[in-house]
């Protein structure tokens, strides 16, 4: 049968290299595989295609078909077939081609992947990583621009990550498949254009990756009068409203979740007990979705210190709407700006 | 176009090797796989399926004793069970739904241990590792895909098809008629073949889905679906421990030397309720239970062994003794089974540190520690 093929690293990209997100994970995957022969990614049109973003573009001609699998159009069988071979002692990196076909598979993730290593009472570990192209802002059709993370946040036994560069996502790909724990890795489909610079490190001998690296927050932006908690695809919106308010004379601290399991509260409020006022903003649905976490852990948290009640900028109590109407229903820069003077103004 | 002239309980057709009345009757498929069953094995078999059945009617009196929480029984099962669990070998590995009881038997597993589930004490009770015999999995049909990502892993691994017995790998997977309508059932069946996975999936077609017929699942044989899926398929009768033994046996070799999945449906009858919250004299007539009581699948066993003189009255009596050794020591032993630690509900949430979990777990210590002293 097929045998688990090693390749040195030789000739793998090296040092700083400005890099589209899609590529710095690519890069990521790359590295990932060539240090660990159990390393291996599945799903649809993962090999010869690359992917339909490309993410893994040119790992089957490098890695093989061994371990860059085309497997069938079946999402729950994905999932499935990843724990039976994480349990075989695989790192299976699976992709799900869009944010909107994750449900066929929901029941594998959080009935059995999330609980295996639970229910064995730590006899079982399931490395898995899934990586979903998630959320909107590309014209897409429907079942193509959704912001699931929180139903997977909400399901103990899972980390849920989303990066929000491409020298995030080179670290944080790395982390995540090194990482013991199944791992949701949420990449912004509209963010995989951007570029910018990615230390890929020597081309060998590169220090092991740290899981550790996925649990913490990051102050992106430094600010003293408003703190904007982002994630994923709004980071950068954050960042844009950070800097259009500067010309306004208003300071603002942006904090990067990166996580939303665990959510890192301490760097959230120490921020927030600086700035004594924050707004969230995310993609997904308000009703019940993070920023309604981060609030009500404000509020426990920073009460004292809050000179006005933690505002959200989100998605609406709607399916994702039209593409033609998307610009509308998205947290744009304009929103997450008005929400800003409402906070101010309290 | 013709519908199947079988129905999915119709007993045409099934691979038989022993009559009811325990007759060997000869198979020339099968002959070959069932002749490396010594009597030495046939009696052990005879006695894993007895201590099962101890083992059944102990925990579902412990259950009305409230001892349990709930109790599947897996009576009536124990040919199809401890029949295909004969044919494995110690390295291969088995995921099973959750009333295999027999199975876990052969597996090595301790009986006590299964037990804790269903005694609310631990959502799985054994090291799956140590004895390739894997936790009950709950959510119906969703464990056969994991079987078939380890044969998956296992072929990666270049464990198929060496011609080496002692390393070369199967999987095998359990599970039921009613499961079989899951979507992840059939897309196991997908990934087995395309993969050509060393992989059995063994149905036991006990033909109740809690009250469900096997009809509500299917209108012809269960069997039948796999070849549409590439995987050959057999109907065996599934109270017969022999041919239940010799078509899981040539199924694990064709697995183990590369030929790819087979699919086994043990056509049986689930003598018991679904489980102790179940009352099967809602749904199904008592005709139908005394038939299949006359099929026992002990009884057919224990008078082949007879009529070959090989079943002394010393075994019988050692026997007895030890089923009754072990009804004595599950009563004793999940009697003791005391409460977990309430602080044990933290662990193993995750393999690594998780600041959330971590801060809960601390608060509620700190909640607890504050009764301590009081009346609570």
């Amino acid at each position: 049968m097929t045998t688990t093929e090693t390749r040195p690293a030789v000739g793998a990209p090296s040092g700083v290299q400005r890099l589209t997100f899609a590529k710095a994970i690519n890069a990521g995957l790359r590295r990932a595989m060539a240090d660990d022969p159990s390393v291996m990614l599945m799903g649809e049109d993962v090999g010869r295609l690359g992917g339909v973003f490309r993410v893994t573009d040119g790992l089957h001609a490098e890695f093989g078909s061994s371990r860059v699998v085309d497997t069938p159009l079946a999402e729950s069988g994905i999932v499935g077939t990843a724990i039976g071979l994480a349990m075989r002692g695989y790192r299976p990196v699976l992709e799900i081609q869009f944010d909107g076909f994750i449900f066929p598979a929901f029941d594998q993730i959080t009935t059995q992947l999330a609980k295996m290593h639970y229910r064995s009472r730590g006899a079982l570990t399931l490395p898995v990583v899934i990586r979903v192209p998630y959320a909107g802002g590309i014209g897409a059709v429907e079942h193509h621009s959704e912001s699931p993370e929180v139903l997977f946040a909400h399901t103990a036994g899972l980390r849920v990550v989303s990066p929000s560069s491409p020298a995030e996502a080179y670290e944080m790909i790395r982390a995540a498949i090194a990482s013991p724990d199944p791992v949701l890795f949420f990449e912004p489909k509209v963010r995989y254009w951007d570029k910018g610079e990615v230390d890929l490190g020597p081309e060998t001998g590169a220090e092991a990756a740290d899981p550790a690296i996925l649990d913490k927050a990051r102050v992106v932006r430094a600010g003293t009068d408003l703190t904007l908690v982002a994630y994923g695809p709004t980071v950068a919106t954050a960042l844009a409203a950070a800097e259009s308010a500067a010309v306004s004379g208003t300071s603002i601290e942006v904090v990067d979740l990166r996580a939303l399991s665990p959510l890192d509260l301490p760097t959230v409020a120490a921020s927030v007990r600086k700035t004594r006022r924050c707004v969230v903003v995310h993609e997904a649905p308000v009703l019940y979705g993070a920023g309604a976490e981060v609030a009500a852990r404000l509020t426990e948290e920073c009460f004292y210190h809050l000179e006005a009640p933690v505002l959200r900028v989100g998605g609406f109590h709607i399916p994702y709407p039209v593409a033609k109407l998307e610009h509308e229903y998205l947290p744009s820069l304009d929103r997450v700006l008005d929400a800003v003077d409402r906070a101010m103004g309290f | 176009m013709t519908a199947s002239p079988l129905g999915p309980l119709s007993e045409d057709g099934l691979v038989r090797l022993l009559t009811p009345a325990g007759e060997r009757v000869a198979s020339a498929a099968y002959d070959e796989h069932a002749s490396s069953l010594t009597t030495d094995t046939l009696r052990g078999m005879y006695r894993d399926m007895v201590l099962a059945r101890r083992f059944d009617v102990e925990a579902t009196a412990l259950q009305r004793q409230g001892e349990l929480a709930l109790f599947a029984q897996a009576l009536g099962q124990e040919a199809a069970q401890i029949g295909s669990a004969y044919a494995l070998a110690p390295q291969d590995h088995v995921f099973p739904s959750y009333r295999e009881h027999g199975v876990a038997l052969v597996r090595g597993v301790d009986l006590v241990d299964v037990l804790r589930l269903f005694r609310g004490v631990d959502h799985g009770g054994w090291d799956p590792l140590a004895h390739g015999f894997h936790l009950y999995t709950l959510v119906v049909g969703a464990h056969p895909l994991h079987a078939t990502g380890y044969a998956m892993g296992v072929q990666r691994d270049g464990l198929v098809g060496t011609g080496d017995p002692a390393t070369d790998m199967a999987v095998l997977t359990y599970f039921g008629d009613g499961s079989t309508s899951q979507g992840d059932v059939n897309e196991a069946m997908v990934f087995a073949a395309v993969n050509q996975a060393p992989l059995v999936l063994f149905c036991q077609n006990n033909q109740w889905a809690i009250s469900e017929p096997t009809t509500s699942q299917a209108i012809a044989p269960i069997a039948n679906r796999a070849p549409g899926f590439g995987i050959p398929s057999v109907r065996v009768d599934g109270n017969d421990p022999i041919a239940v033994y010799a078509v899981t046996a040539a199924a694990l070799e064709r697995a183990r030397t590369g030929g790819g999945p087979t699919f086994v449906e043990a056509l049986t009858y689930r003598m018991g309720a679904h489980t102790t919250s179940d009352d099967p004299s809602r749904y199904r007539s008592s005709e139908q239970e005394q038939y299949w009581r006359q099929r026992d699948p002990i009884d057919r066993l224990r008078l082949h062994l007879e009529a070959l003189g090989e079943l002394p009255e010393v075994f019988q009596a050692e026997l007895a003794d030890e089923a009754d050794a072990l009804g004595e020591r599950l009563r004793t032993e999940v009697r003791a089974m005391g409460r977990p630690a309430a602080d044990q509900m933290f662990e193993h949430v995750y393999a690594t540190p998780h600041a959330v979990v971590d801060a809960e777990r601390e608060w509620f210590g700190a909640y607890e520690a504050s009764f301590e002293g009081s009346a609570r």
